[in-house]
């Protein structure tokens, strides 16, 4: 039923009406597994949705060839591709009910009356939507719209699942749990799912990989975990997450030098000694205390966020850091001004090239 | 530039359907709009099958000729500037002004809309003619002509202030109430407020309401027909005498192409120049209506002139049909059925002619309208521009330049359509089609693509997705292209005149006849007529798209 996906050497230039050029997508090569939910992450900008839409259909490749399983997709029309998108907008048909909306897909199929009420009333069940079929959709709000979208793409059972940031428009609580239900609801359907955000807390949170994109081409893909902990360049690593970038200088095969202090990192790649890096600092990877640590510094702002306090320290010799301290409810927070050491943990450190 | 348009091919080569149906349209469209102003151009350059400019020159030349294009764009210029105050009064006081009995002042403004292009000339001539109401039996004035300048100029404000009021009622609602209160709020009088930023924010829109008016009164034939007459001449009525009067047609086509090019300007500009420059401050927040620019005392009396213009055009509707049921106008008053009966007994054939004629345009020419909007807006091809363009254009061409347009395109194999119902039919759909299209284009703008984009992606094709999704979303657009198509269908004239034959005859033609033999009953009775079904099919035609594009939404499995 379920389908891999084999992009290659997919480039997309827009032509604009006064001649100018711009590469939307420049090269990019990728393969999503069956069933996986693979995430696409950039900023806006990046070619993201360019490259969802052309997976759909919408936007015709300049060069390069998309495959699902072993047959070549270029030249078939987004109706006959067997893939089913949840729009950004929802793009629900404001003229027909909730039922109808869901049931259009299936009309056009031309399958049987009770065939086709059965699978929607089915999938209406599975997204949470049971007793709204009647309903007209500017009666419902804004999560069951999104349901309604989601629900109008899963009964198709389409080889493909294509989510085009399926949650910017809902309040965040509300995001947190939809982000929940369309990764339960992907696994238990087993379908290809490729989602657009650029929300990287929504790629992580949903995706089996990631894949981050910066002006048109691929920066990384990987699992969300070697994303966030080995991203290959600063964009990556400042893209995914809040982080600290430090200049460093490799000492040996498991030490760096910042501002004269030796740094252990336990996953060192091969460089030569006294090469320049720079040194990738989470700021939950530090630990502050006031007695024990290899670095000193003084306490510049404090921000209680519940969960965590943010600190701004002025790390002597090395310039501000952000360090996350968990729980602060509970273990106390540092005053302004005060002096505190900090211990960065060898196993979240990273070495990215200078 | 060439490898778009290979691509673009490409995607249509997809949804072969829609290629095929985009393919007759751009050839129809080709056909029946563009190669029968080819050909009154051409024409107009050959005198006695010789190529030559003798027929400008002696435009250039003749004083009738010459005066006929200072009357008409004289005409077309005061009528322009006089709609466009009463459109701005009309539409001020209904967007801006709280006051009483707005509904109805709406409707009887606009009722000059629906209505046969004669019903004022007619009433002018009931009221201030020879035997006039006013003028005779009011006054016993003996000497007064109504005839000529100002005649055509009354008439034409009375039809055509209607058009700018709805063009300006649309730019006035769509400027926000709350920027005249910012700027009361920062200190500005109230007339400060009007002048330096109610009035500036309309001009783009006043502008564009004057330029629509001076196409429209260019254009204009019934009015100038009945009561410039032979001391005034006008482009249009000239053109066509000199087609039935001299069976002169290179004159007519030359008279056509020197009326063409003043409306094609006007319109150039209002589509290029204006368009850019609308200030659209809509918000998609309903804003209070009621503004505070006005004081209590200048509201009245603004309300009161509009109230003053409401009762004139309804006295102008109830002479008509007063007119209908009197014997004869001037000499006996006593009432009658005759002229009815001379309708349905002489004029049958005309009546049913006409229904058959507009049953038949209107489905046509708003389906068309939709389908050519959803292509433009949605589809990209190559020419699309171009298609848009040459779709749109015959609003601004007028009818006595397709009227002899056609005439000279569709009288020879294979294209012999003259005499025939298709003729008038072709040319109904291809003229009244461009209001449908804007306003299709209009709505469609803001009709989110993703929606369409949704229902491909579930596997409609595109015919599929214009029928299921499009079509019901942009039912607003597809009823006043449906209604504009079967009002004008029902009322046309300029170009009528040019392509009815025995066997196909139309109301309007009828009244333009009864009129020219002095018999104002009955022309009144036809009017009647005309206007009492255009209203039942506004009516019928609200309900079906009422009924249909709910029934879309219902639709239950069995």
């Amino acid at each position: 039923m379920t389908d891999p996906i084999t992009i290659t050497g997919l480039n997309k230039v827009f032509t604009s009406p006064d001649g100018g050029t711009m590469a939307a997508v420049k090269d990019v090569t990728l393969e999503i597994g069956a069933g996986k939910l693979v995430t696409l992450l950039g900023p806006s900008g990046c070619g993201k949705t360019t490259l969802l839409r052309m997976i759909a259909g919408f936007e015709d490749p300049t060069s390069g060839d998309i495959l699902f399983g072993d047959r070549r997709m270029n030249d078939v029309p987004p109706n006959r591709r067997d893939t089913a998108m949840v729009f950004q907008s929802y793009a629900i048909f404001p003229h027909l009910d909730v039922f109808e909306n869901v049931a259009f897909g299936l009309r056009l199929r031309k399958l049987a009356a009770s065939e086709i009420e059965g699978r929607v009333e089915r999938v209406l069940d599975l997204t949470g939507l049971t007793g709204y079929a009647r309903r007209s959709p500017n009666q419902l709000s804004g999560g069951q719209q999104q349901r309604v979208a989601l629900a109008r793409s899963i009964v198709m059972e389409p080889r493909v699942l294509l989510f085009d940031e399926p949650l910017s428009n809902l309040d965040a609580k509300l995001r947190e749990q939809m982000r929940v239900e369309i990764r339960e609801l992907q696994q238990r359907v087993g379908i290809t799912a490729i989602y657009v955000t650029h929300d990287q807390i929504e790629a992580m949170s949903i995706s089996d990989e990631i894949v981050v994109m910066k002006a048109g081409a691929v920066e990384q893909r990987g699992t969300p975990h070697a994303i966030y902990a080995r991203p290959v360049n600063r964009f990556v690593a400042d893209f995914i997450g809040k982080a600290n970038f430090v200049e460093a200088t490799v000492r040996d095969a498991s030490t760096v030098d910042i501002a004269g202090i030796a740094i252990a990192v336990a996953d060192m790649p091969t460089r030569p000694a006294g090469s320049a890096v720079t040194l990738l600092v989470r700021p939950e990877a530090v630990r502050l205390s006031c007695d024990a640590g290899v670095l000193t510094g003084t306490v510049r702002r404090v921000m209680f966020l519940g969960n965590l306090a943010e600190y701004l320290v002025a790390v002597d010799g090395v310039g501000d850091w952000l360090v996350d301290c968990p729980n602060p409810a509970e273990t106390g927070l540092h005053a302004v001004g005060e002096i505190v050491r900090l211990d960065p943990s060898p196993s979240s450190l990273h070495v990215l090239p200078a | 530039m060439a490898r778009d348009t290979r691509a673009e091919l490409r995607l249509l080569a997809r949804d072969p359907l829609l290629a095929v149906l985009l393919a007759a349209i751009a050839i129809a469209v080709a056909v029946f709009v563009v190669y029968p102003l080819v050909r009154v151009l051409l024409a107009s350059f050959r005198v006695d099958g010789v190529w030559t400019l003798q027929g400008y020159l002696d435009i250039a030349d003749r004083r009738l000729y010459r005066n006929a294009l200072i009357n008409s764009l004289g005409v077309g210029a005061l009528v322009g500037v006089a709609s466009v105050v009463v459109g701005y009064l009309a539409a001020f006081v209904m967007t801006r002004l709280d006051v009483p009995g707005k509904t109805i002042l709406h409707y009887v403004t606009i009722l000059p809309i629906v209505s046969p292009p004669f019903v004022s000339a007619v009433s002018i001539l009931f009221l201030f003619g020879f035997n006039g109401l006013v003028t005779r039996q009011l006054f016993g004035i003996e000497d007064f002509s109504i005839y000529g300048f100002h005649g055509v100029v009354l008439s034409q404000i009375f039809t055509f202030a209607p058009i700018a009021y709805l063009s300006l009622r649309g730019v006035l609602a769509s400027i926000s109430p709350t920027l005249e209160d910012a700027a009361l709020n920062v200190g500005a009088t109230r007339w400060q407020t009007f002048v330096k930023v109610s009035l500036p924010l309309s001009l783009p829109g006043i502008a564009g309401a004057f330029l629509i008016v001076f196409i429209e009164s260019m254009a204009d034939f019934g009015n100038p027909l009945v009561l410039a007459g032979a001391a005034f001449p006008m482009l249009a009525p000239q053109a066509y005498l000199e087609i039935t009067g001299s069976f002169n047609l290179s004159r007519g086509a030359t008279l056509a192409i020197v009326l063409l090019i003043p409306s094609l300007t006007a319109f150039a500009i209002q589509r290029w120049y204006l368009s850019k420059r609308q200030y659209i401050t809509v918000t998609g927040k309903p804003t209070a209506s009621s503004s505070k620019i006005v004081s209590t005392p200048v509201k009245w009396l603004l309300w009161a002139l509009l109230v003053a213009f409401a009762l004139l055009v309804a006295a102008f509707y109830a002479v008509i049909l007063v007119g209908a049921f009197t014997r004869v106008w001037g000499f006996d008053y006593s009432p009658t059925l005759a002229h009815f009966a001379y309708v349905f007994d002489v004029g049958l054939q005309s009546v049913k002619d006409t229904l058959i004629v507009a049953i038949i345009t209107t489905p046509i020419s708003g389906l068309l309208g939709m389908l050519i909007a959803f292509l433009v807006v949605r589809r990209s091809f190559p020419g699309r521009a171009t298609l848009e363009f040459a779709a749109i254009l015959p609003f601004a061409v007028p009818g006595t330049v397709v009227g002899i347009g056609y005439i000279l395109a569709f009288n020879d194999r294979p294209l012999l359509l003259t005499g025939t119902l298709a003729i008038i039919v072709l040319a109904f759909v291809f003229r009244y089609v461009p209001v449908g299209i804007q306003s299709g284009i209009a709505v469609l703008r803001q009709i989110d693509p993703s929606i369409e984009e949704a229902a491909h992606n579930l596997g409609a094709d595109g015919l599929t997705t214009f029928r299921k999704v499009t079509l019901p979303l942009i039912a607003p657009a597809f009823f006043s292209g449906l209604v504009y198509a079967f009002v004008r269908a029902m009322t046309a004239i300029s170009a009528a005149i040019f392509l009815v034959s025995a066997n196909w005859n139309l109301m309007t033609v009828q009244i333009l006849n009864q009129v020219g033999s002095g018999r104002l009953g009955v022309s009144a009775a036809f009017s009647v007529v005309v206007i009492v079904v255009v209203l039942i099919a506004i009516a019928i035609i609200g309900a079906f798209v009422d009924r249909w594009s709910r029934h879309t939404t219902m639709v239950r499995h069995p």
